[in-house]
C-alpha cells in the first residue's frame, strides 16, 4: 500500500475534482438522452447532413492551410530573424481575439466587394454562406494550434542532425523532407489533429460568416433557441460521440506509426 | 592538401582569430585544445557549415572558402554521432549514396564493403536506439566514408566513450588512416593526440598556438599554455624493453627508465612530469627506482616554479621551488642527481 504524502493528496483531490468538472456535464447530458431519441437524430439527414458537413470542411480547411503552415513552423523553428517575436505574436492573435470578431474581420475580408470576394466570383466561389466561408472561418481560429505544436517539433529535431545530412551531400530542401519532417512527424500530426479538432468546434467565427450551410455546432445552436433543450441534446450527443471517435482513431494511427525517436540523451558539453 | 588561412569568426563567447595550418595528404592531424577554443567551430568552417567573416581554405589547391557544403566532400563526425534515427543502420550509410544513378546492388554492395571496413556488417537492419556508443560511431564513421571525402573531420570522436571502447575505436582509425585517409581530428585528450596524430596543432582561445610532429610540440613547447596543458616537459620516444614483461622504457636509445609494465607494443613514448623529478645533491636510498646523475644545463624560473633542466643522457626538466633552488645551492654547470618513481612515468603507445 503506497503512501502518499499530504501535499500529494491534496493534489490528487483538485485533479479529481477538474476532471469531474469535465466530465459530469457530459454524462449528465448523455444520460439523459434516450437511445431512442439518439437512434432518431441518427436518421434525420438535416443531423447527418450537418455533421459531415463539419467534418469535411474542418479537414478541407486543415489541409489546405498545413501546405503553408508546416514550412512556417519551421521557419520559426530554426531561422532568427528580426521582428520574429512580433510573428509569433500575430500567430497567437487568433487565440485571443474573440471568436465573432475574428468572423466580422473575416466577413470584411471576403465579402462580394472586397478584393478577395471579387477574386472568388470570378473563379465562381462565393465565400459568404458557402463551406468555402466556413473552411477559411474554420482555419483562422485553429492554424495557430498547428503552427505552434509544429514548431515545437521542429525544434525538438537537433540541428546537428540536419548538419550532418548537409555534409552527406544533402540538399537544404532534401533534409527537409528526410530528416527535419520524419524526425518532428509526431508533432506535426499531433498539431493537424489539433486544428481538425479546433476547426470542428468552431461557432462565432463561421456563424458570422456562414449561417448556412450549418456545421453542427450552429445546428445545436439554433434547435435550442428553436425547439428547447430536449432537441439540442441528442443532436449536441451524437456529435460528441462521433468526434470523440474520430479523434480517437486518428490518434491511435498517429502513435502506431512513430516509436519514440528519441530516448533520454545526455546533454554533450563542448 | 588542406590549407586553413587565417580564418577568422566569431559567434557570441567563442572564437576563431586568424586561425591558420596546413593538413597534408595521408596525415592524421590532430587539432588539441580546451573545450571552447574554437575546434569545432574550425570543423564546422572547413565543412562549409559555417561561412569565416575573413580568411580562405584551400583544398587541393582549390578556394573552397565559400563553396557549397554539398560540393566539398569532406566528411564530418560529430562528437555525438548525430546518427538518423528514424533510418536504419543501412539507410544511414546510404544516405550520401542518394541521386548518383548507382544501381540498388551498386549501393548494397558500396555499403557492405564499408560496414565490413568498420565491422558493422552485422547491424545493417538494426534501429540506432538499439546499438551501444561505440557502434553508433562507427555507423557514424561509415555513413561518412562511403562518400570518400577527400578529408575527414572528426570532432571529438571518442569523448562520450568508455575506455576499453576508446581504445578499440582507436585502433580503428589508425586503420581508415593506414588505408590513406587523410584526417584532421579535433580533441581535447592529449594522449589521444600522442596515440594517434604524426602532426598536432595545439589551439587555445581561437588562436593556434603551436603547430608540429608530437614531438616538436610536446618535447619543445613554445609556450607556458603548451606545456601545461600537457602537464609534463618530459615528452621522449622510447621503446620497451626488460625482462620484466617491458619493465623499462629505452628512451631515444639512452637511458633505461623505468616504469610500471604498460599492456602494449613496445614503441612508443613516455611522459614525465616536471614536479615528479626530485633532485639532490647526492645519491640516496628510496622507493624511487629511477635514480641519474646528470649535470645542471639551465635554470629558467616560470609562472608555476622553477624549471631546472638536467642533462643526464637526455634532457630531464624538473620543476621546483625557489626554496629548494636556494637550500640546494643549485647553479648550472653543477652535478645533480635525478630521481623519480616508475609510478610517475607515464607511457604512451605510438
Amino acid at each position: 500500500m503506497k503512501r502518499y504524502q499530504p501535499i500529494q493528496l491534496v493534489f490528487i483531490l483538485l485533479g479529481s475534482l477538474i476532471l469531474l468538472f469535465i466530465l459530469a456535464p457530459l454524462l449528465g447530458m448523455f444520460f439523459e438522452t434516450s437511445p431512442q431519441s439518439l437512434f432518431e437524430t441518427a436518421k434525420d439527414k438535416e443531423v447527418t447532413g450537418s455533421i459531415w458537413l463539419t467534418i469535411w470542411t474542418s479537414m478541407a480547411a486543415t489541409s489546405l492551410f498545413a501546405v503553408a503552415a508546416i514550412p512556417l513552423a519551421y521557419l520559426l523553428a530554426r531561422k532568427k530573424f528580426p521582428l520574429k517575436k512580433l510573428v509569433t505574436g500575430i500567430i497567437d492573435l487568433p487565440i485571443v481575439i474573440p471568436n465573432s470578431a475574428a468572423g466580422i474581420a473575416i466577413l470584411g475580408f471576403v465579402s462580394r466587394d472586397t478584393l478577395m470576394g471579387k477574386m472568388g466570383s470570378a473563379i465562381g466561389l462565393n465565400f459568404i454562406g458557402n463551406p468555402a466561408g466556413i473552411a477559411i472561418a474554420m482555419a483562422f481560429v485553429s492554424i495557430p494550434y498547428l503552427i505552434n505544436t509544429a514548431r515545437d517539433g521542429f525544434a525538438g529535431v537537433p540541428e546537428r542532425t540536419e548538419k550532418a545530412a548537409l555534409t552527406l551531400g544533402a540538399t537544404p530542401a532534401r533534409v527537409f523532407f528526410t530528416i527535419s519532417l520524419p524526425l518532428a512527424w509526431r508533432n506535426v500530426v499531433s498539431g493537424l489533429i489539433l486544428m481538425f479538432a479546433r476547426g470542428m468546434s468552431e461557432f462565432g467565427a463561421v456563424i458570422v460568416v456562414a449561417y448556412h450551410p450549418m456545421i453542427t455546432p450552429v445546428l445545436i445552436y439554433e434547435r435550442l433557441g428553436a425547439f428547447g433543450l430536449k432537441y439540442a441534446r441528442p443532436v449536441s450527443v451524437l456529435f460528441i460521440l462521433i468526434s470523440l471517435s474520430l479523434f480517437i482513431i486518428l490518434r491511435m494511427l498517429s502513435t502506431e506509426k512513430n516509436d519514440n525517436p528519441f530516448p533520454r540523451k545526455k546533454k554533450m558539453r563542448k | 592538401m588542406l590549407e586553413v588561412k587565417n580564418i577568422t569568426y566569431h559567434a557570441g563567447e567563442f572564437s576563431l582569430k586568424s586561425v591558420s595550418l596546413t593538413v597534408y595528404k595521408g596525415d592524421y592531424f590532430i587539432l588539441l585544445g580546451e573545450s571552447g577554443a574554437g575546434k569545432s567551430m574550425l570543423l564546422e568552417t572547413i565543412a562549409g557549415l559555417i561561412h569565416p567573416e575573413s580568411g580562405s581554405l584551400l583544398l587541393e589547391g582549390h578556394d573552397i572558402t565559400h563553396q557549397k557544403i554539398q560540393n566539398r566532400k569532406i566528411g564530418l563526425v560529430f562528437q555525438d554521432h548525430a546518427v538518423f534515427l528514424h533510418m536504419t543502420v543501412y539507410e544511414n550509410i546510404s544516405y550520401s549514396l542518394h541521386g548518383r544513378k548507382l544501381s540498388h546492388e551498386v549501393k548494397k554492395e558500396r555499403v557492405r564493403q564499408v560496414a565490413e571496413q568498420l565491422s558493422i556488417s552485422g547491424l545493417l537492419d538494426r534501429r540506432p536506439s538499439t546499438l551501444s556508443g561505440g557502434e553508433l560511431q562507427r555507423v557514424a564513421l561509415a555513413r561518412t566514408l562511403i562518400q570518400q571525402p577527400r578529408v575527414l573531420l572528426l570532432d571529438e570522436p571518442l569523448a562520450s566513450l568508455d575506455s576499453r571502447i576508446k581504445s578499440y575505436l582507436r585502433s580503428q582509425l589508425r586503420k581508415i588512416h593506414r588505408q590513406g585517409q587523410t584526417i584532421l581530428h579535433v580533441t581535447h585528450d592529449y594522449e589521444e593526440a600522442l596515440s594517434l596524430g604524426n602532426r598536432i596543432a595545439v589551439i587555445h582561445n581561437g588562436s593556434v598556438i603551436q603547430e608540429g610532429t608530437p614531438e616538436e610540440v610536446f618535447g619543445n613547447p613554445k609556450s607556458e599554455f603548451v606545456a601545461h596543458f600537457v602537464g609534463a616537459r618530459n615528452f621522449f620516444k622510447s621503446r620497451l624493453t626488460g625482462e620484466n614483461n617491458n619493465s623499462i622504457a629505452l628512451v631515444e636509445k639512452t637511458l633505461p627508465v623505468r616504469l610500471l609494465s604498460p599492456d602494449t607494443g613496445p614503441e612508443g613514448f613516455i611522459l614525465i612530469r616536471g614536479e615528479d623529478i626530485i633532485l639532490s645533491n647526492d645519491p640516496f636510498d628510496s622507493s624511487a627506482t629511477n635514480n641519474f646523475e646528470g649535470t645542471i644545463t639551465d635554470i629558467i624560473p616560470g609562472v608555476r616554479g622553477i624549471d631546472v633542466v638536467v642533462d643526464a643522457g637526455i634532457r630531464l626538466h624538473a620543476l621546483i621551488t625557489a626554496e629548494s633552488l636556494a637550500h640546494l645551492e643549485l647553479t648550472e654547470g653543477k652535478k645533480i642527481w635525478l630521481h623519480f618513481k616508475a609510478t610517475a612515468v607515464k607511457f604512451i603507445p605510438a
